[in-house]
């Protein structure tokens, strides 16, 4: 495995050397304690090494067109100095990844994802004047993310975040050099996620950390990461639903109508790959959903069946869960089939548990919630609070 | 502005008057568009030195498919199938071998030989006729299938099954996917039968008689066979484009000559129109193309228009051309060693044996042309002798193999290329190299500028088990229509493929009448 420019930092830190790969990066599942960690995101600072995830770099006269092609939202509004998130299929409409989409400028963008998609990208460029660039192993990436984040940055040096919007970029200064910093993340709190050339990480690390005692920053890996994106609401490919370049068996690939990504698909604005076949099925009844839903009880509910009913129909099946330690609830994403339509009114998960090796099985009811489980308003607060 | 199109059709090939001609005689109003500055395609005649004129660039050809004959009464717009012709094996000692439907003779043949080439063109022959359903319909989608599908694989399957009766059945399957230099090697002992015969199943194709599937392009020829025997294209009334043109006239479509199509113009996944080189708009509601796909989703279209993945096959679509064809012009009449006057008149075909053929190939692989190439020749002015100033004469010769892309580039081997083919037919007739007044070289890269095909194959894109039937010319428009609404294909690059047949275009026309988008 290759180590990021943050790995020295990292592996000092490290207590329980919890490793594992991420796109082919060593990457930390924990660093010391996992409630410690969570509890950094939620309650104060917390630094994540972003740098594994795939970055690919768009350019040239037909960028625009040539993503407008590739994913299902409308980019027409995007601007230049803004982020926004998108999806994009294969040529039956389903899901091949989803990722963050930086505009830097005209014909100027970045594409981040969380699997590779050189293949699919370069596939689909046939035809436009575009250039493609990874640039994975070029740019180190740090996650600031928690209430206090903006504190942290502020005082390890990087100035102008205070008017910075949600899905901003801007391109700053951390005492000599530069650094690109976006109001962005995966977390569904206040936080940042800075850019910068491999040379600058150590420098950057270090500009934050010598904040952190007063601030509470602690370095999480990605456990943690896990816990508060499902709070916040958000997906993962490959983990939630199986992304469709990697579906053996038919119908086990996903559209982003079935996720409950249907917002970001934009059938009016012309051509993109799977256009044809969403529309289809945009005109069809629902045949499954992807749902946010709270688990009634404390029994840690993992990869529970999902049914229409106590004892009734098994329907669907437990992607993730967690307890949250902030919402004192179990948090779960399900995949649910829809009856007729329309998505079941009264769904019960069976949820078997161990009790000292022993199994046991119960029902618990479950609520399904439309919105994200976690939404703190200074998550969107500009400026941030100041602590 | 002409008032309401019902559908346009790109490219005034032969296919594309088929498909044409039905649907006007359908009731709709037809519009064709053709690049050219004559209609007929492949088919169409060309000049050289002003006085030689050449038929068109296939130079052979068997019977049109006699149900679109039937359908469009090619026969009262004159048409006719030309005078049965045999093949002539040259050998330059003169051993010449005659094959022609169901007889083949020669001197030192064996008697086994001869009786099993009879027994094995009537089996071979049996095959086609099997497959005959499946060349004859749209083909079958595996899922989905609707009844049209149904039926078409269980007509299939009665022919295979019943028709063949169970010992035929067996070799079929046994033999379908097989290689033509295998199945030779079984059945016969001559050669020079073997050469013959593996040069028919590979000709205008990037296979030699090793390759897979090689039977399979056999039969498809075969197929033409069925309709009657082979004869020289010769120009005149009689001839297939002339005919569709006249019926295309009467069925009341009308022609622009020399328009060629830039784009298809789409708006919100349906095509609606195209946009000529000169900047004209045409509106229609549906469009029809004729030209190869790779042409029509690539250049046309865009791949921008389409899903990615659909586009990416599109491009991956195999069909370099691998044939050049030779015209000369000469001042008097060919003499062949050992052959008549009359022989002349045949289809005179140099594939001495198997083992030649497969090396002319392994060139090709490489990127070069044969050293040694299989010719095929024909003197249409022997059939027909306004085609050349009098007691002079045209000489049309394939040549194969010639990459479309070769080693060095063509600019650099084209006259000396040339010349070796002219010495080398002049080993059998000595004094050609004498009569040449003028001659004329097409490279798949010409036959590509001058005829609109990309990369200048004669059948839009390999006809291999992998682009063929419901894959022809991709998964995703193997049933004549195409991911975007309105935009329909006709030509070679679909089901059942190239040869004079008119299938494409008939089905292609059926398909589209069956759709209900017709009125």
């Amino acid at each position: 495995m290759q180590h990021t420019p943050f790995h020295a930092r990292l592996a000092a830190l490290s207590q329980t050397e919890e490793w594992t790969s991420w796109n082919g990066y060593m990457a930390p599942r924990v660093l010391d304690k996992l409630s410690t960690e969570y509890f950094a995101v939620r309650s104060s600072c917390s630094v994540m090494d972003l740098t594994p995830m795939e970055k690919y770099r768009i350019t040239g006269t037909d960028a625009l067109r040539f993503l407008d092609r590739l994913v299902t939202r409308d980019l027409s509004k995007l601007k230049p100095g803004r982020i926004t998130y998108v999806v994009w299929c294969n040529d039956d409409g389903k899901l091949i990844d989803d990722g963050t989409l930086f505009q830097f400028g005209e014909g100027d963008y970045r594409l981040c994802s969380q699997h590779h998609q050189l293949d699919w990208l370069v596939t689909s460029s046939m035809g436009f004047d575009v250039t493609i660039k990874t640039e994975t192993h070029d740019v180190a990436a740090l996650a600031v993310q928690g209430p206090t984040s903006y504190s942290v940055l502020s005082e390890a040096g990087i100035a102008g975040l205070d008017e910075m919007r949600p899905f901003g970029i801007a391109d700053l200064y951390c005492g000599d050099f530069s650094v690109v910093v976006s109001r962005s993340g995966y977390t569904g709190d206040l936080g940042y996620e800075l850019w910068v050339s491999p040379d600058n990480a150590l420098p950057l690390w270090d500009a934050i950390f010598a904040v952190g005692s007063r601030y509470a920053v602690h370095a999480i890996g990605l456990s943690a990461l896990e816990m508060v994106r499902i709070e916040a609401g958000f997906i993962m490919p490959g983990f939630d639903f199986n992304t469709a370049e990697s579906t053996v068996r038919a119908g086990y690939d996903r559209s982003p109508y079935e996720v409950g990504l249907g917002w970001v698909v934009n059938l009016d604005k012309g051509h993109f790959t799977g256009r044809k076949a969403l529309l289809a099925e945009h005109t069809r009844p629902a045949r499954r959903r992807l749902t946010k839903i709270i688990v009634k009880g404390n029994k840690p509910v993992a990869e529970a069946f999902i049914f229409d009913g106590k004892h009734g129909k098994l329907i669907g099946e437990i992607k993730c869960s967690i307890w949250s330690p902030i919402l004192k609830a179990n948090l779960a994403l399900a995949d649910i089939e829809c009856i007729n339509g329309n998505m079941p009114k009264h769904i019960w998960a069976r949820v078997d548990y161990q009790r000292e090796l022993k199994w046991m099985s119960t029902w618990a009811e479950c609520r399904m919630i439309d919105k994200p489980f976690y939404v703190p308003a200074h998550r969107s607060a500009t400026p941030p609070e100041r602590f | 502005m002409i008032e309401r199109i019902d559908a346009i059709i790109i490219g005034a090939g032969h296919n594309g008057l088929v498909c044409g001609t039905y649907l006007a005689r359908a009731g709709l109003t037809v519009l064709f568009l053709e690049a050219r500055e004559s209609v007929g395609g492949m088919t169409s005649a060309s000049t050289i030195n002003d006085d030689y004129h050449f038929p068109g660039l296939a130079h052979t050809a068997y019977p049109v498919c006699p149900k679109i004959r039937k359908d469009l009464r090619l026969d009262k717009f004159g048409y006719s199938a030309g005078k049965a012709i045999d093949t002539i094996a040259l050998h330059e000692d003169g051993m010449h071998l005659r094959l022609r439907t169901r007889r083949v003779s020669g001197p030192g043949l064996g008697d086994r030989d001869v009786s099993a080439y009879v027994q094995f063109k009537n089996e071979y022959l049996d095959y086609a006729k099997a497959l005959r359903p499946l060349f004859e319909s749209r083909p079958p989608r595996l899922k989905n299938m609707d009844f049209a599908d149904k039926s078409t694989l269980a007509k299939l399957g009665w022919n295979i099954r019943v028709g063949l009766g169970r010992e035929s059945m067996y070799e079929f399957l046994r033999v379908a996917a097989m290689n033509m230099y295998d199945v030779l090697e079984e059945v016969f002992d001559d050669e020079r039968l073997q050469g013959a015969l593996a040069a028919d199943a590979v000709l205008g194709h990037h296979m030699g008689p090793r390759s897979p599937g090689t039977v399979l392009t056999w039969l498809t020829r075969l197929y033409g066979e069925l309709n009657g025997p082979l004869s020289v294209v010769c120009g005149g009334r009689s001839q297939l484009g002339h005919a569709l043109l006249q019926a295309a006239e009467a069925s009341g479509a009308s022609f622009r000559l020399g328009a060629k199509v830039k784009k298809i113009l789409v708006e919100k996944g349906k095509a609606f129109g195209v946009e000529t080189e000169d900047g004209e708009l045409v509106k229609a509601r549906m469009i029809i193309s004729n030209a190869d796909p790779r042409t029509t989703f690539l250049d046309l279209l865009g791949a921008p228009q389409l899903d990615a993945m659909f586009a990416q096959r599109v491009s991956q679509i195999r069909g370099a051309g691998d044939v050049a064809k030779l015209h000369l012009a000469l001042s008097g009449r060919p003499e062949f060693s050992a052959l008549s006057e009359s022989d002349v008149q045949n289809r005179l075909l140099i594939a001495p044996t198997m083992n030649y053929v497969e090396h002319a190939f392994n060139d090709a692989k490489y990127n070069d042309c044969s050293t040694d190439p299989i010719l095929e020749i024909t003197v249409p002015s022997l059939h027909n002798d306004a085609l050349a100033p009098a007691g002079h004469h045209i000489m049309s010769v394939n040549i194969m193999y010639a990459p479309y892309d070769i080693a060095g580039g063509w600019d650099e081997q084209r006259a000396t290329f040339a010349y070796k083919i002219i010495a080398q037919i002049g080993r059998f007739a000595p004094n050609l190299k004498s009569l040449v007044v003028d001659f004329e070289l097409l490279t798949p890269q010409d036959i590509e500028s001058q005829y609109h095909v990309r990369q200048g194959h004669w059948h839009h894109g390999e006809m291999t088990i992998h682009q063929s039937f419901m894959m022809r010319p991709v998964h995703g428009a193997a049933q004549y229509d195409s991911p975007v609404d309105g935009l329909f294909l006709c030509g070679a690059g679909t089901h059942p493929g190239g040869g004079l047949t008119g299938l494409p275009g008939r089905n292609a026309a059926k398909r589209i009448l069956s759709m209900g988008v017709a009125t």
